[in-house]
């Protein structure tokens, strides 16, 4: 057992923020992704889009001031910054399906080594499903990310051969932002981008059970 | 003269037939037309399908309709939330259809329908369970480009609700923030549109470049109080 320190969700967010560009134009999905936000750094220009119409999402309202007209997708009230604009949802979602968003950070229950996507349900008998913006937001634009943990609390991948849970898109994300390392996926499988001081890639492999491919990857 | 102002819910809302398909606007706390669901509840018709991206949160509003039990089938995203138990008790007991569609194709299919085109293919939900129909047979599909589509159909309604900021006697209508989501897109994907509104303003008050639909899009305006917060926005009723 190799001695290793898992990253925070904050520490997550933080890798993913990193990799951000100035003028990148970014949905973050529901749940651990809104943490992004939080670590763009502030000499870095990032346009937010929330997909129920506003490009230009600033951070929650002081407590009093929320405007229940002034929502995000999570339906948690939202500010709106400077030259930010309001749209209907055919052009909200023109801008995803159109592929004018650059980046999409989504959670995940499973992602395949080839970038398929299960995101949405878990399947379960009985369940009411809801599927919301999931799948427009997972095909949708020029790169789509994924954050999570790597292992289930059972202690298995959520990085898969072939997802298992109902799939919310086919060969749709690029890149795997983890605890334990950050991941590049696509039709040649998975590359790995980084990983956590002290994890060699043969005990990433062995805790995944899928091949990786290296090329010299950095690690912190 | 052109007069679209009615001078009640329950005059604009006169002749609902059974059997409609209803297009309600809204996401969330934004643009819910609470004043017009509840008119129709009044109106009574029934066997109705509702479109809406949600199904309703707790007892009011959309949720007081499917209550009544006159949805036959609901259309929408997401049915599931925290507090949609009224949707959730009728769908287990079988009393209601749903049929779920991913939200930016729900969003096109009804801008599909009010653009008159008879459907559009869409990378959204190619691979996935609703790639299928109701009845578990495929949706077409095609290969264009080097990537896979599905095809999909429009949503005609026979009524749209909107809750609006502002509107004239022509039916022109402004939004309040993200309390536009679908209401410029159901406005022009139903027979018949009505519109809640804040303030009625005199014909060319409204800036003809700032107008986000069109008065033609529309056939009722009705004007409902307005409740403002501090923060100047609307605050969570019910």
């Amino acid at each position: 057992m190799s001695d290793y320190k898992r990253r925070s969700k904050e520490e997550v967010a933080q890798r993913v923020a990193q990799d951000i560009p100035e003028g990148a134009y970014v949905n973050l999905g529901i749940g651990q992704p809104t943490l992004v936000a939080n670590f763009i750094p502030t000499d870095r220009e990032v346009i937010l889009q929330s997909e129920n119409g506003i490009l230009g999402m600033g951070p929650a309202p002081a407590k009093g001031d929320e405007d229940f007209d002034l929502i995000n997708a999570g339906k948690q009230p939202v500010t709106l910054v400077k030259g930010g604009s309001y749209f209907h949802h055919a052009d909200s979602f023109a801008m995803m399906r159109g592929g004018h968003l650059d980046i999409c950070v989504l959670g995940a229950f499973q992602v395949s080594a080839t970038g398929d996507l299960a995101n949405w349900s878990t399947g379960e008998p009985g369940a009411i499903p809801a599927v919301g913006g999931a799948m427009d937001l997972a095909v949708g634009a020029k790169q789509t990310w994924v954050m999570m943990d790597l292992l289930t609390k059972q202690g298995d991948s959520k990085v898969v051969a072939a997802c298992h849970y109902p799939l919310t898109g086919v060969g749709c994300v690029n890149r795997i932002y983890s605890d334990l390392a950050t991941f590049a996926c696509g039709p040649e499988g998975l590359k790995v981008i980084d990983v956590v001081a002290g994890l060699e890639i043969a005990a990433l492999s062995e805790l995944i059970g899928l091949p990786i491919q290296t090329s010299k990857p950095s690690t912190d | 003269m052109i007069n679209k102002i009615a001078d009640s819910i329950a005059q604009a809302l006169q002749g609902v037939a059974d059997g409609s398909t209803v297009l309600v606007g809204g996401f969330g706390t934004a643009g819910i037309p609470n004043e017009l669901i509840e008119g129709l509840i009044d109106q009574g018709a029934r066997d109705l399908t509702v479109v809406n991206n949600n199904a309703g949160n707790g007892e009011t509003g959309l949720a007081a309709l499917l209550q009544t039990g006159r949805v036959r089938k609901i259309i929408c995203s997401f049915p599931r939330q925290t507090d949609s138990h009224v949707f959730d008790d009728l769908f287990r007991r079988g009393k209601i259809e749903l049929e779920l569609v991913p939200q930016g194709n729900l969003a096109e299919r009804l801008r599909a329908a009010g653009a008159g085109v008879g459907g559009f293919f869409t990378p959204t939900g190619y691979g996935t369970e609703l790639a299928r129909h109701a009845d578990g047979s495929p949706k077409e599909t095609r290969f264009i480009d080097g990537k896979h589509y599905v095809f999909e159909y429009p949503i005609h309604g026979d009524l749209a609700l909107i809750k609006a900021e502002a509107g004239d006697r022509w039916g022109n209508l402004v939004y309040r923030k993200a309390a536009r989501n679908f209401g410029p897109v159901i406005a022009m994907a139903a027979k018949k549109t009505v519109a809640t509104v804040h303030h009625i303003v005199a014909l060319g008050e409204l800036d003809p470049e700032a107008i986000v639909t069109p008065g033609i899009f529309v056939s009722q305006i009705v004007r409902i109080a307005h409740t403002a917060t501090v923060g100047g926005g609307f605050k969570k009723t019910g």
